[in-house]
């Protein structure tokens, strides 16, 4: 019985920690750019098929993390600056904006995923990477998962000491606040949004790394992810992100369990919760 | 313009419209197989883009339910059509999706914005993956046949349920009810104020939009032959509405037509030939028709007809 609730729990733990770290970036996205971006997952995606593609070179996973994250960043980053600036100063009112952004994000979903599966056909793509079993309290698990948890939470917390320390991160909170007045401040707004988006595609492209090891990867994986991710972000809180990073555990958690009990159940909790969310508290947990 | 213009324009444009109508109604009698089936495609994807304009359109709610409406009219024709003609399986069709839209319109419309979308995307995979547990772990199967019916039938059936949907849709937005749906679009607080009662409002229009794309749900099964929850409640069918009524223009009434006919053509198309780079095109189309083209492809006319008449005018 103890054995069985310690294994339901850091299941759930493993998943959590992948999915927090996928909702702090998407929470950075839509609390500071307002961009509800649905192609989250294609960074996701990226990341994934990137340590997977690198992989095949002789690459460690763990080194592509250097490599995937600043691509995806980069990607983002100029993705905002060329698509997302513009819409931002034409549009009339921020509602407007978030509206018209998320379309124009759908638009990058199908550019993302039709160029991966030009590149790299629809096939289910995996590798085998400390795949060994480890004993937690009389639990077995992969020791790649342990390494992924690991590093999820090392990255989300990283993330977060920059956030709160750092005057960068100031300036992030400055924006999220009232971009506005953050501009008059003296925080180049352009800029700013620019690397909230661009943060959170690398936060994407980690994260997406971390699941290739765990997981089997494909092309297509992005929109179940984007899903996911929207999901624990609204149970956090919109935009807020140690929001996110709890809301993701739960969320782990609560996928554990039903996967325990029915697991065939476990995607339509996640959205029979969601919907429940948005009609009871579509604050979140930690929302204002 | 001078008055002349403004007068005989209409006689020309009824005119038109009865040749199109005469065009299409013989369509099964001179055309070849596939022309019939590809008008029978674009005349759905028009009634699934016209159907959600109605309410989105003027109250600016980005509704991504289609899917939904659509796959429950396809799920309602799958389970009744062994045992019902086919009249009744379509208005059953029209009337399972109209009560489910009623049902989520009262539970829903009072979310904004960003939330309401995000709901009603849930609802099109809640729903996905509860038919898929029920068929794997009740049933033991895997998604359903249709009973086939022959193309023409299809294609008359379609047709019919294009024009409702196209007549209904005018005479909403030229009511009162397309009035207060359009103030509630500007300012909904404002409208409520003035005497409309919104919540109403909005959920029966909401509704009466499903009942279309519930209908051409229930036809286009028996077109398919084989469904699933995968096909039945595809969330491309809530993205591609959205996407033709932005690239065609929702300011004017026939902006979402001629996108979803330009949609739904290349689609057919392109589709089964380069599936990839169709939806790399799409995407592309979507992002540049965002960015430079807010108004849409009747936007777009509209902004050069207008600067040709300043032109003009500065002439003279």
């Amino acid at each position: 019985m103890i054995v069985e609730i310690l294994d339901i729990v850091i299941a759930g733990l493993l998943l959590g920690g992948l999915y927090a770290l996928i909702a702090m970036g998407l929470s950075l996205q839509y609390g500071v750019a307002r961009v509800l971006n649905i192609s989250h997952g294609e960074f996701i995606m990226l990341g994934a098929l990137g340590a997977w593609f690198l992989f095949g070179f002789g690459v460690n996973p763990l080194v592509s993390l250097a490599i995937c994250g600043p691509v995806t960043f980069i990607i983002g980053f100029l993705l905002y600056r060329t698509v997302f600036t513009r819409l931002r100063t034409s549009s009339a009112s921020i509602g407007a904006y978030e509206g018209s952004s998320m379309l124009a994000s759908f638009g990058l979903l199908f550019i993302i995923q039709s160029i991966a599966l030009i590149a790299w056909g629809s096939g289910i793509k995996g590798y085998t990477y400390l795949a060994f079993p480890v004993n937690v309290g009389g639990a077995l698990f992969a020791a790649n998962r342990l390494v992924a948890l690991a590093f999820a939470v090392f990255l989300g917390l990283v993330f977060y000491f920059f956030l709160v320390r750092t005057r960068l991160g100031k300036a992030i909170r400055a924006a999220a606040q009232d971009p506005a007045t953050a501009g008059l401040m003296g925080v180049n707004i352009n800029q700013v949004l620019a690397l909230c988006f661009g943060l959170g595609a690398m936060m994407a492209g980690f994260a997406g790394l971390l699941i290739s090891i765990c997981y089997p990867v494909n092309t297509t994986m992005g929109l179940e992810y984007t899903i996911i991710t929207i999901i624990v972000v609204v149970l956090g809180g919109l935009g807020s992100i140690p929001g996110s990073f709890i809301g993701g555990f739960i969320l782990g958690l609560i996928g554990s369990i039903v996967t325990y009990l029915e697991p065939g159940l476990s995607l339509a909790a996640y959205y029979v919760l969601f919907m429940l969310l948005l009609l009871v508290r579509p604050t979140g947990i930690l929302g204002k | 313009m001078d008055k002349t213009t403004v007068l005989s324009k209409k006689p020309l444009f009824l005119g038109l419209l009865f040749l199109l109508f005469i065009l299409f109604a013989f369509l099964p009698l001179y055309g070849s197989v596939y022309s019939v089936i590809l008008v029978t495609a674009i005349f759905m994807h028009i009634v699934l883009t016209v159907s959600w304009v109605i309410f989105s359109g003027p109250t600016g709610y980005i509704s991504l339910a289609s899917a939904a409406f659509f796959g429950v009219g396809i799920y309602t024709s799958a389970i009744l059509g062994k045992t019902f003609p086919l009249p009744i399986v379509i208005c059953f069709g029209a009337l399972t999706s109209f009560c489910l839209a009623l049902f989520v319109g009262a539970l829903t419309l009072r979310l904004r914005g960003i939330y309401f979308s995000m709901f009603t995307f849930g609802l099109v995979l809640l729903i996905q993956q509860l038919l898929l547990w029920y068929e794997v772990n009740i049933t033991h199967t895997r998604g359903r046949f249709v009973i086939v019916i022959n193309n023409a039938t299809i294609y008359y059936v379609m047709f019919a349920i294009l024009a409702a949907t196209i007549l209904t849709a005018y005479f909403i937005s030229r009511s009162k009810y397309g009035l207060a749906l359009q103030s509630i679009g500007e300012d909904e607080e404002a409208s409520a104020h003035t005497g409309i009662n919104v919540t109403v409002l909005k959920t029966i229009i909401f509704a009466v939009s499903a009942l279309f794309a519930g209908a051409a749900g229930a036809i286009m099964a028996t077109r398919w032959t084989y469904i699933d929850p995968f096909i039945a409640f595809n969330p491309l069918f809530s993205f591609m509405p959205v996407l033709m009524a932005i690239f065609g223009g929702m300011g004017q009434f026939y902006g979402s037509i001629i996108g979803a006919v330009i949609f739904a053509y290349l689609q057919e198309m392109l589709i089964t030939r380069f599936p990839y780079y169709y939806m790399l095109i799409f995407g592309i189309i979507l992002v540049v028709v965002i960015l430079y083209l807010p108004g849409g492809l009747v936007g777009l006319l509209q902004k050069w007809r207008k600067g040709d008449l300043a032109e003009k005018h500065a002439n003279t």
